[in-house]
C-alpha cells in the first residue's frame, strides 16, 4: 500500500498490442495526476505480458499492477473484474479511467457495481474541480468532473461523484491524445496474484474473429464523406485523415462508391447506413435525397461544393462554397494547430466561465 | 445427445423519448427542453432484446417475462411486449425509483428479477438511447450474481446448462459459453424484432395496471366500478401487475436519487439551430473560426 493516492487506468490490449485508447488515458491520467499530485497507476491483467507494462509506463504511468496468470490471458469479464474489484478494495485509488470499448463497457460497470461506485459513460472531457452541495453545506474538492453529452447529444452533462470511490468514468477512443512513449521513464512494476473463485470461470471463450477493416458508421460520432465531387484519390486520402484527426469514420456518397473511390461498406444513405453522428461532413456530395435521408438527423453538418446549388446546402449548418481539395487542407491544418495544445488552456477558461 | 429443456427468460425493458428524432420544436432557441415534444418509444435495443427471447421460446420452450421501470405510462411498452408475444409484463414504478443513475436502476431490477424467482436468462439491449451508458445491464447482473454477456448478436445453442452466443465487438467476434442462468445484453444488428400480432392484439389489448383503469372504464362503460373491471381483467389474465419498492423489498437509501452514486453538476444545453446556417467563405481564417465554435460547442473537441 502506498500512501499516495491513485489514479488508475484499465489496460486493454489484444493480441500483444495494447488498445490506443488506453495509452491516451494514460496520458490523460498522467496530467490530471500531476495537477493533483496523485499516482498514475496501470491495471493490466493477462498472461506473459511484461513488455506491455513497460509500456503503459513509458506512457505516463507510475506504477503498473501486474495480475498475470493463464486465466486471464484473453479479456472475460469475471477473472478480469475479481483482479480490480479486489485491488480497489485494498487501495482505495481516487480515480479509474476506463476505455469505451466493448470489453471496457462490459468491465468497467461490473466492477462499479460491485464497488457501488459511480461511473460515467462515454466521457468527451475530464476536468477536475470543486463542487458544492447545498444539501449538506459543504463543498467537495478536486472531484473528477465526467462531462459527457446526454440526452442523444442535445446536451452536455457535468457529472460527479462526492461521496463514492473510485471516481469511475469511460472515454471512447481518440477522445483523448495519446502522449508520445519516453522510453527513459521509469516505474514500478508490481506484480499481484489472483485470487480467483470457481464461479468467476462461468463463461470460456470458444473462438474470437478479428475483423481486419471494420466501419463504425452507424455508432461514429463524426463522418467525414465524400462524393462525386472528391475526383482524386489524393483528395479521398484527405477525408481519411480527417476522419482520423476528428476520431471519426469515412463515409460515401453512391456516387463515390460506384465511382469506386472506397468501399460500399462506407455508404450513406438510404441503400447504405443510416446515421446521426454529431458531426457529419459532405465534401462534393450533392445531396440527393437518398443520401439526405440516411444523414440529415446529424447533429452539424458541413458541407462543401463548388456548387451554390446543391441541395445538400439546404440542410447543412455550414455552407463552405469552394474545392474540396483547397477546403479540406485547412480544416485539418487548424485541427493540427489546435491540437498542438497552445488553445486548450483558453478553451477551458472558457467553458468554466459558462 | 444434448439435454434441452424450456428456457425461462426474463426482458428488462426500457421507455425513452425518442433523442433520435429530436428537432427544432424539442430544442428551443434559449436553450431549453421541451421534453413533451418528444414521442416516448420503445427502446429499439430492448425489442432486439425481446425478439431473441421470444426466438429463443420458439426454438427451446419456455416463458418470456418483460420487466420495465418507469412511470405509470412506461405501460405502453408493457402492452406493445404482450402483443408481440411475451407471456408476462411487470411495470416497476413508484416515485421513490425517480431520479435513479444506472446502479440505483440495477438494484431495483435485480430484486425485481429475484422476486420473479427462477429464471434461465435476463435479457436487455446493449443501452438506452436516452443515455447510451451500457451499463445497466452488467450492474444487473453483477446484484444478481451471474455472469454476463454484453454484446450478443446470436445465440447459438442452449443445451446442458449452457448458453453459446457470439458476441459483437468493433474488432470482431467472439463466440463464448456460458452456464445458465445468464444476462446478455443484446445489440441492434442482432435481429429484425418480429411485429405486433393483430390477434394477440385483439386479445390484449385490454391489458391495464390499475392507474389505467378510469381511463379504461370510459371507452368501456358497462364496467360501472374499479373494482368491476379488476375482476374482468383479474379473470382474463388482462391486468398488468404494478411492483413498487416496497413490493420489491428495496431499501429507500438504496435506489433513486438517494441510491445513485452520481450526480449532475451541470447541464449545458447544445442549441440546435437547424434553420439557420452559416456560409463561411474557403478561406484559412474562417475556416478557423468555424472549427472554433464547433470545439466551443463540444462538436469537436
Amino acid at each position: 500500500m502506498t500512501e499516495q493516492k491513485q489514479i488508475w487506468v484499465f489496460i486493454e490490449h489484444t493480441d500483444g498490442k495494447i488498445a490506443d485508447v488506453s495509452l491516451e488515458l494514460t496520458g490523460k491520467a498522467r496530467e490530471l495526476g500531476d495537477q493533483l499530485g496523485h499516482e498514475v497507476v496501470g491495471i493490466l491483467c493477462g498472461h506473459n505480458v511484461d513488455d506491455l507494462a513497460q509500456e503503459v509506463i513509458q506512457h505516463g504511468a507510475d506504477r503498473v499492477i501486474l495480475a498475470d496468470d493463464p486465466e486471464l490471458a484473453l479479456y472475460r469479464t469475471l477473472p478480469y473484474a475479481r483482479v480490480a474489484i479486489a485491488e480497489a478494495r485494498a487501495r482505495k485509488p481516487e480515480i479509474f479511467l476506463i476505455g469505451g470499448t466493448p470489453n471496457g463497457r462490459d468491465f468497467a460497470p461490473r466492477v462499479a457495481s460491485a464497488l457501488r461506485c459511480g461511473l460515467t459513460a462515454d466521457c468527451t472531457d475530464l476536468q477536475i474541480g470543486d463542487y458544492y452541495v447545498k444539501k449538506e453545506d459543504k463543498t467537495y474538492k478536486d472531484l473528477l468532473f465526467q462531462i459527457r453529452p446526454a440526452f442523444g447529444g442535445n446536451l452536455i452533462a457535468t457529472i460527479v461523484n462526492p461521496h463514492t470511490r473510485p471516481q469511475m468514468a469511460t472515454v471512447r477512443e481518440g477522445v483523448m491524445r495519446k502522449p508520445a512513449a519516453d522510453a527513459a521513464r521509469k516505474g514500478v512494476v508490481e506484480k499481484i496474484a489472483p485470487a480467483f473463485e470457481p464461479g468467476d470461470f462461468a463463461l470460456e471463450v470458444l473462438s474470437r474473429q478479428v475483423r481486419k477493416s471494420t466501419v463504425k458508421l452507424k455508432d461514429a460520432a463524426v463522418i467525414v464523406s465524400g462524393g462525386a465531387g472528391v475526383a482524386t484519390a489524393e483528395e479521398f486520402a484527405l477525408l481519411r485523415d480527417l476522419a482520423n484527426l476528428l476520431g471519426g469514420e469515412v463515409g460515401a456518397s453512391r456516387a463515390a462508391v460506384d465511382a469506386g473511390m472506397i468501399d460500399r461498406a462506407h455508404q450513406v444513405g438510404q441503400t447504405g447506413t443510416t446515421v446521426r453522428p454529431r458531426l457529419y461532413i459532405a465534401a462534393g456530395i450533392s445531396g440527393a435525397i437518398q443520401h439526405r435521408a440516411g444523414m440529415d438527423q446529424s447533429s452539424k453538418i458541413i458541407a462543401i461544393n463548388t456548387d451554390p446549388n446543391a441541395p445538400m446546402f439546404q440542410i447543412a449548418h455550414y455552407r463552405i462554397i469552394g474545392d474540396v481539395g483547397e477546403v479540406l487542407p485547412m480544416i485539418i491544418k487548424t485541427l493540427r494547430e489546435r491540437s498542438l495544445g497552445a488553445s486548450d488552456v483558453a478553451d477551458s477558461t472558457e467553458r468554466d466561465a459558462e | 445427445m444434448t439435454d434441452s429443456r424450456p428456457i425461462h427468460s426474463v426482458v428488462l425493458v426500457k421507455q425513452v423519448p425518442d433523442t433520435h428524432n429530436v428537432t427544432g420544436d424539442v430544442m428551443t432557441k434559449d436553450g431549453t427542453m421541451n421534453r413533451n415534444a418528444l414521442p416516448a418509444i420503445f427502446n429499439p435495443e430492448d425489442l432486439n432484446a425481446l425478439e431473441m427471447a421470444l426466438e429463443i421460446k420458439d426454438r427451446f420452450g419456455g416463458t418470456v417475462t418483460v420487466i420495465t421501470m418507469g412511470p405509470p405510462k412506461a405501460a405502453n411498452i408493457l402492452r406493445e411486449s404482450l402483443f408481440r408475444g411475451a407471456d408476462k409484463v411487470i411495470l416497476l414504478t413508484d416515485r421513490k425509483f425517480a431520479g435513479a443513475d444506472t446502479l440505483a436502476t440495477s438494484v431495483v431490477l435485480q430484486k425485481a428479477v429475484q422476486k420473479l424467482g427462477q429464471f434461465d436468462l435476463v435479457l436487455c439491449g446493449r443501452q438506452a438511447i436516452d443515455g447510451d451508458t451500457a451499463q445497466v445491464g452488467p450492474q444487473t447482473a453483477e446484484k444478481l450474481g451471474i455472469p454476463q454477456i454484453t454484446y450478443a448478436e446470436s445465440i447459438i445453442d442452449i443445451a446442458d446448462g449452457k448458453i453459446t452466443a457470439q458476441r459483437a465487438l468493433d474488432s470482431g467476434s467472439e463466440i463464448v459459453r456460458c452456464t445458465l442462468p445468464c444476462l446478455l445484453t443484446v445489440v441492434g444488428s442482432a435481429n429484425t424484432p418480429r411485429p405486433a400480432s393483430v390477434r394477440r392484439q385483439m386479445a390484449r389489448k385490454l391489458s391495464a395496471t390499475p392507474n389505467e383503469y378510469a381511463a379504461l372504464r370510459t371507452q368501456w362503460p358497462e364496467f360501472e366500478t374499479d373494482e368491476q373491471l379488476e375482476a374482468y381483467l383479474v379473470a382474463n389474465d388482462l391486468k398488468i401487475a404494478v411492483w413498487t419498492a416496497d413490493d420489491i423489498g428495496a431499501t429507500e437509501g438504496s435506489i433513486g436519487l438517494a441510491g445513485s452514486p452520481t450526480q449532475v453538476h451541470k447541464i449545458n444545453f447544445v442549441v440546435l439551430e437547424s434553420t439557420e446556417s452559416k456560409t463561411i467563405s474557403p478561406t484559412p481564417e474562417a475556416i478557423a473560426a468555424m472549427v472554433a465554435e464547433l470545439v466551443h460547442e463540444y462538436i469537436v473537441g
